[in-house]
């Protein structure tokens, strides 16, 4: 497999925070394989970055989920990319996933196994390469369960633990893993929810703050980067305060 | 949540919806009693408001672009300033341009937007070659002068109501540089700005800056601007080596309402007996970037607010070219005589201009600003009467309160788009706050 140190493999780029990093990626130059379910839509994305940036945009399908397709997914790619974002991601529905092992599967899938088992083919190789960045993008809700979401937020802590171990894992063979934890973000996933105005991101600023956190190697980055702190607070509340606290 | 188009009135609660697919407009559509689509809300009054409003500015692609032909396709969300970004740096630039770059694609073609070259080129709908329209049945058609025509010719300035358009294809137009080869001519009062317009008519762009206060001798006194695209060899020895190059200008936001007393006929007295004082008189010439020539208003964002909380609303009309004289004249007298000073005054002479609904014939054309207050109506509707006497008709993408009747008898083919509109909205879906009040 050759190499290309301006590629970026976007992995479930149909997103709004996908799309948003992919442009501010492409404004700094960078070529793309889009990986999404989709590759319908993706491949309107693509023709748009193509266009806009005068960049490369290739679309490869892909579904996070299917765990059994993805060794061939990282077989068939015709060079190792750079670096690698992982965006996908299912908020899903927490009273549902309580009440019906499947919708419960499908946020853990999505937001865990289903990432590590891309990842971890791509990570391996990397290692041999000896260069590259991994970029997850996990959550704040995975900082601590609360009763709201916490199928998504243990989903989301897990993943976080993973992209933490890699990190150290791989730290030493020259590939550098940056997580991301956004809090509020406005986007498709989170339409409807009544998120405080404040506090709320936009795709883009999520964007511009990854791109930054990439160049100067930060390892963890929340943004908005208040976050940290309430999550902070957060994690400090004793356990028998925070049992009794409605979150 | 709390939304209004640019004049900030009216301030309407409604529903909006957020969309960046095509599968999404479709479901958003289907599950709505009454939706009309909004991109960057550009119209002045309540085109773009209903009940349920579909946000449009995500679903901003381009899609293809041949650089032998210019022509692009592209998301109707993707806004004029989205296109001269991208193209222009190879070489092309908008056929059509109206005085905002804030406007999405999809909007330029619901208001079949004009631009300063009208009376050359036609508007925004003489160089769309084709689009796609989404039904109130969820359906998508292709439309262009040879499939679906009527509904084609119906949705420039159709305000929406025969659908959601979602994609088009656009003819660009070759350009040299980014700089505009400009005059201006100071116009002592009407009659010579009529005299000025006649003389104009070879030129690619005019408009005239007018002042409503000024009367006696020098009334409709003002500034004619007209320019051409400046060729290569025109730009001075710096600008030729990168002529896509514009100077970088400070962009300002102006960060809260003026109080509404900060633009009353006073200081727009001031101002316009400074902006013609500073003029030179006679002819002048110079080369000027195109962001100066066309958008000299978004340097400063929400300028909308400078006509404090009540908002303001654009009177925008119409007459044919013969009366121009005696209905300006006319018109300038009334709006002296009311003491409600407009800021911003623009008169335009525009070409010939087939259609149903779009606003454009041959005639001059005058745009007034106005701050929202009680005794505004009376006036506009004083101003209606004038109109009407000429056989003009108003600007329904400016429009906030024209009446039923002064649209009737505007739009004489109304009864046609209703016929059409009625294949594809079959229902009435698609609607909006404005098409209400006009029995649209």
């Amino acid at each position: 497999m050759s190499t290309n140190n301006k590629l970026v493999l976007v992995i479930g780029s149909t997103s709004d925070i996908a799309r948003a990093t992919v442009k501010e990626f492409a404004q700094n130059g960078y070529s793309f394989i889009l990986a999404a379910r989709n590759p319908e839509q993706a491949e309107r994305d693509a023709k748009d970055i193509a266009i806009r940036f005068s960049v490369e945009c290739f679309v490869k399908e892909l579904d996070v989920a299917k765990l059994e397709t993805h060794t061939a997914f990282v077989d068939s790619l015709s060079a190792l990319p750079e670096i690698v974002i992982c965006v996908a991601g299912y908020l899903g529905n927490q009273e549902l996933a309580q009440a019906d092992t499947i919708e419960a599967e499908k946020i853990l899938v999505t937001n865990f196994n289903g990432c590590i088992s891309i990842l971890s083919p791509l990570a391996e190789r990397m290692k041999q390469r000896g260069s590259g960045c991994i970029i997850g993008i996990s959550s704040v809700a995975g900082d601590r369960g609360r009763a709201s979401n916490f199928y998504y937020g243990s989903a989301k802590a897990g993943f976080t633990a993973y992209l933490s171990g890699l990190r150290q894992y791989l730290g030493q063979f020259g590939v550098s893993v940056l997580t991301v934890k956004p809090g509020f973000v406005a986007t498709k996933m989170t339409k409807g929810l009544p998120l405080p105005k404040p506090l709320t991101a936009l795709p883009e600023e999520v964007a511009k703050d990854m791109f930054r956190a990439y160049t100067k190697g930060t390892s963890v980055l929340y943004t908005r980067w208040f976050w940290r702190y309430i999550m902070l607070i957060v994690k400090l509340v004793p356990e028998f305060i925070f049992k009794k606290v409605k979150m | 949540m709390k939304i209004s188009n640019w004049g900030n009135f009216p301030v309407v609660d409604v529903q909006v919806d957020s969309v960046s697919t095509i599968p999404e407009i479709q479901s958003s559509v289907l599950e709505s009693v009454e939706c009309i689509a909004r991109g960057l809300g550009r119209c002045y009054g309540d085109s773009a408001l209903a009940a349920k409003i579909i946000d449009m500015q995500g679903l901003n692609r381009i899609l293809s672009f041949d650089p032998q032909t210019g022509i692009v396709e592209c998301e109707a969300g993707v806004s004029l300033k989205d296109l001269i970004d991208v193209f222009l740096p190879k070489g092309w630039f908008l056929p059509v341009t109206p005085g905002t770059k804030f406007v999405t694609v999809g909007g330029a073609i619901a208001s079949d937007v004009h631009g300063k070259n009208h009376h050359k080129v036609g508007s925004f709908s003489s160089h769309t070659l084709s689009f796609t329209l989404l039904t109130e049945n969820g359906e998508i058609l292709f439309c262009s002068d040879n499939q679906n025509k009527e509904i084609f010719h119906a949705t420039f300035g159709g305000m929406g109501l025969t659908g959601i358009i979602l994609t088009a294809k656009v003819q660009l137009k070759p350009v040299e540089t980014a700089f505009i080869a400009q005059e201006t001519v100071k116009v002592k009062n009407l009659e010579h700005m009529i005299e000025v317009f006649e003389q104009s008519e070879p030129f690619t762009y005019s408009v005239a800056w007018t002042d409503i206060l000024s009367s006696g001798s020098s009334l409709g006194r003002g500034v004619m601007i007209r320019g051409e695209h400046a060729t290569l060899d025109q730009l001075n020895e710096k600008q030729k080596l990168t002529p896509f190059t514009i100077p970088k200008k400070p962009t300002v936001t102006l960060p809260f309402y003026l109080p509404q007393f900060v633009l009353n006929s006073l200081t727009v007295m001031a101002f316009n007996a400074l902006y013609f004082g500073k003029t030179p008189a006679g002819t002048n010439k110079s080369i000027v970037d195109y962001d100066s020539f066309f958008y000299p208003l978004d340097i400063v964002h929400q300028w909308n607010r400078g006509y404090g909380k009540r908002g303001f609303t654009q009177y925008q009309f119409v007459i044919p070219k013969e009366s121009g004289l005696n209905a300006l004249r006319e018109i300038y007298t009334a709006i002296q005589q009311s003491g409600q000073g407009s800021f911003l005054v623009v008169l335009k002479l525009f070409g010939e201009q087939e259609g149903i609904l779009n606003f454009p014939k041959r005639g001059y054309t005058l745009a007034l600003d106005f701050a929202i207050k009680p005794q505004l109506f009376p006036l506009l509707d004083a101003l209606d009467e004038i109109v009407k006497k000429y056989d003009g008709r108003l600007y329904l993408t400016k429009d906030v309160r024209m009446s039923k009747d002064m649209f009737d008898f505007g739009y004489p083919q109304r009864e046609l788009f209703e016929t059409i509109k009625k294949t594809t909205n079959v229902t009435g879906r698609f609607s909006s706050l404005q098409a209400k009040r006009l029995g649209l």
